[in-house]
């Protein structure tokens, strides 16, 4: 929807919208503030004093080291596996017309359709039918199964605005599959699978609801985070760690910001 | 002038076979599009059609099944006594509250979410524009737990926000809003008041981009006519873009109430002792062991979401996704 250009929004909308705004920003702000607060040992405000301290001290923290190594192992393990399933899927959708292929959709849909503890204990007690450990996999099991749709969500879209004439033009110019797939289809595909490639991992290092049924005894960093909350034991280190986790998840969420953001033209399909 | 015409006996309309197993393959896929969609698809439904929809099958029979009172243990033949059990008064209560709570959360949601989906569709450009998409899209990306830690922070009774009634001198006006029956609490992080603050905080940018998009399909020429044939601003957004943005409205409502309904810990790190269904199934199934009823539980929030989604259908919300 566009007015024309003279129309300027009544000063109310704009205060909501600036409002709501601030709603959402500035309680993430706020924990940049604290990661430096003196106080230990409640959550006073204004912070009596300013120090770098805790950030040496998280430092040198061992657990807190291996729950984030375990965080970006499945992170990087579960990002890997979405990103072959959730572009085979998408492919075959977006490709053909067969029997099924609404029922493929909402397959792929489910799992974030269904709240979180649905899939975690349906994985957990299919877990222990089958009698499976816990362990790493079966963590990037769960977080695989909905990171799939992150993926195809952000394949299916460049699928649809990659014109079909290219692939045709390139079969038609002798290239086998193969290398249609190479030269063709990946690189026009590319931005949109590291685009989804890094939401995936995004979602995959914050998750918990489902971590906490699939993990056993083994700590992700956010399931340290998550114990830290209900019980708080060591409160500066944790506003540290809380900050860096804001920073890291910033990061890929700029990043696939950039690779998507003009998606309005159709490849192929201006000439 | 003469053309020479090519002697198409020089060159094959139908080439040979490619060589090499690659270039086989290829050929193969060619003749037999439906072999390369088989190969396709079939390990991503392996995965999710057989792991996971499996999994969810073995968890819902479990809720046919029962627990027996005298070993504690899961007794395998078909019943409905968990059933029964779910319908008790006090997991009743449960079910009720929780409902509640996700319902007034996605009222709340749209109240704020709508001007900045509203702002962001009709006025915003250009660089304001991808402001207000980056503005919305890093807190609904940004880390869960840090969320609610946040609020952890904020809540708390030496925290920011009773400095600011303080600095304000409306302490008063706090705690009269923390004396009044249900809403109240002790303080702020053990109220139903800070449970719904943090829910509305953390699923409010899932209403606002299925809002916005709606918004920005409503056809100008529309607004424009409404204007002509004299009406009020307020009319025009009561009968022209209200009606036309609603499939947006639903849309993003179904993640606010689904996201609400089956959440566990933000109750369980701001609010009352009283459980919500999440709660409860993560109860169930760990400390009590009794998994047929933590089944059950969660095909409410099944069933809810089955119902809600049926209904939104019908108002038209999937084609505003």
């Amino acid at each position: 929807m566009r007015s024309d250009r003279r129309a300027r929004a009544p000063l109310g909308l704009k205060l909501a919208a600036a409002g709501g705004l601030m709603f959402l920003h500035l309680p993430i702000l706020l924990i940049f503030v604290y990661a430096f607060t003196t106080e230990e040992k409640s959550y006073q405000w204004p912070p009596p004093d300013l120090t770098l301290r805790w950030f040496a001290v998280t430092w040198n923290r061992p657990d807190v080291w291996q729950a984030l190594g375990l965080s970006v192992r499945v992170a990087l393990v579960s990002t890997a596996m979405a990103l072959v399933l959730g572009t085979l899927c998408a492919a075959a959708v977006s490709r053909s017309r067969f029997f099924g292929r609404e029922a493929i959709s909402l397959l792929i849909i489910l799992p974030i359709a269904l709240p979180g503890i649905i899939t975690g204990i349906s994985l957990r007690s299919a877990f222990s039918i089958a009698e499976i450990p816990f362990s790493t996999w079966t963590i990037v099991l769960g977080h695989a199964t909905f990171c799939i749709v992150i993926v195809y969500n952000n394949a299916v879209a460049r699928f649809r605005r990659t014109s079909g004439s290219l692939i045709e033009a390139s079969m038609d110019l002798g290239a086998d599959g193969f290398q249609t797939f190479r030269h063709v289809i990946l690189p026009n595909i590319g931005t949109a699978l590291l685009a989804g490639g890094m939401l995936a991992f995004a979602l995959s290092f914050d998750e918990v609801i489902v971590t906490t049924f699939t993990a056993g005894q083994q700590q992700t960093l956010p399931i340290w985070m998550l114990e830290e909350l209900v019980r708080p034991r060591q409160r500066p280190v944790t506003n540290v760690v809380a900050m860096v986790v804001v920073l890291v998840t910033l990061l890929p969420i700029l990043a696939a910001f950039y690779l998507t953001r003009d998606g309005d033209h159709t490849a192929g399909a201006g000439k | 002038m003469s053309v020479v015409v090519a002697t198409p006996a020089a060159t094959p309309i139908i080439l040979e076979g490619r060589e090499g197993f690659f270039g086989r393959l290829s050929d193969r896929f060619w003749r037999n599009p439906g072999l390369l969609l088989l190969l396709m698809l079939t390990p991503p439904l392996l995965w999710l059609g057989v792991v996971y929809v499996g999994s969810l099958f073995a968890l819902l029979l479990q809720s046919f099944f029962s627990i027996d009172e005298f070993s504690g243990l899961v007794r395998y033949e078909f019943t409905l006594k968990t059933y029964r059990e779910l319908l008790q008064p006090a997991n009743l209560d449960i079910i009720v509250r929780t409902v509640a709570m996700a319902a007034v959360v996605t009222l709340a949601s749209a109240v704020v979410a709508f001007p900045i989906a509203y702002y962001a569709a009709r006025y915003a450009r250009g660089a304001w524009k991808a402001l207000f998409y980056l503005g919305v899209m890093l807190p609904l990306w940004s880390s869960y737990l840090v969320k609610v830690y946040a609020w952890k922070l904020i809540l708390a009774k030496e925290g920011i926000l009773n400095w600011i009634f303080a600095k304000l001198h409306l302490t008063w006006l706090l705690e009269a809003w923390l004396s009044l029956p249900i809403v109240g609490g002790n303080s702020l992080s053990i109220s139903y008041t800070g449970t719904f603050i943090v829910f509305v905080y953390v699923w409010m940018p899932f209403m606002i981009l299925p809002l916005q998009a709606a918004l920005e399909r409503v056809p100008v020429n529309l607004v424009e006519a409404s204007t002509d044939l004299g009406a009020t601003p307020g009319q025009t957004f009561r009968k022209v873009i209200f009606p036309l943005a609603l499939p947006g409205l639903v849309a993003g409502s179904i993640f606010t109430f689904s996201l609400t309904l089956g959440d566990y810990i933000i109750p369980q790190i701001i609010g009352t002792s009283r459980l919500f269904i999440g709660q409860a199934v993560y109860a169930h199934q760990g400390t009590a062991g009794n998994i047929p009823l933590a089944a059950a539980f969660t095909v409410v929030p099944m069933v809810v979401m089955g119902l809600y989604l049926w209904m939104a259908k019908r108002m038209g919300a999937f084609d505003a996704l």
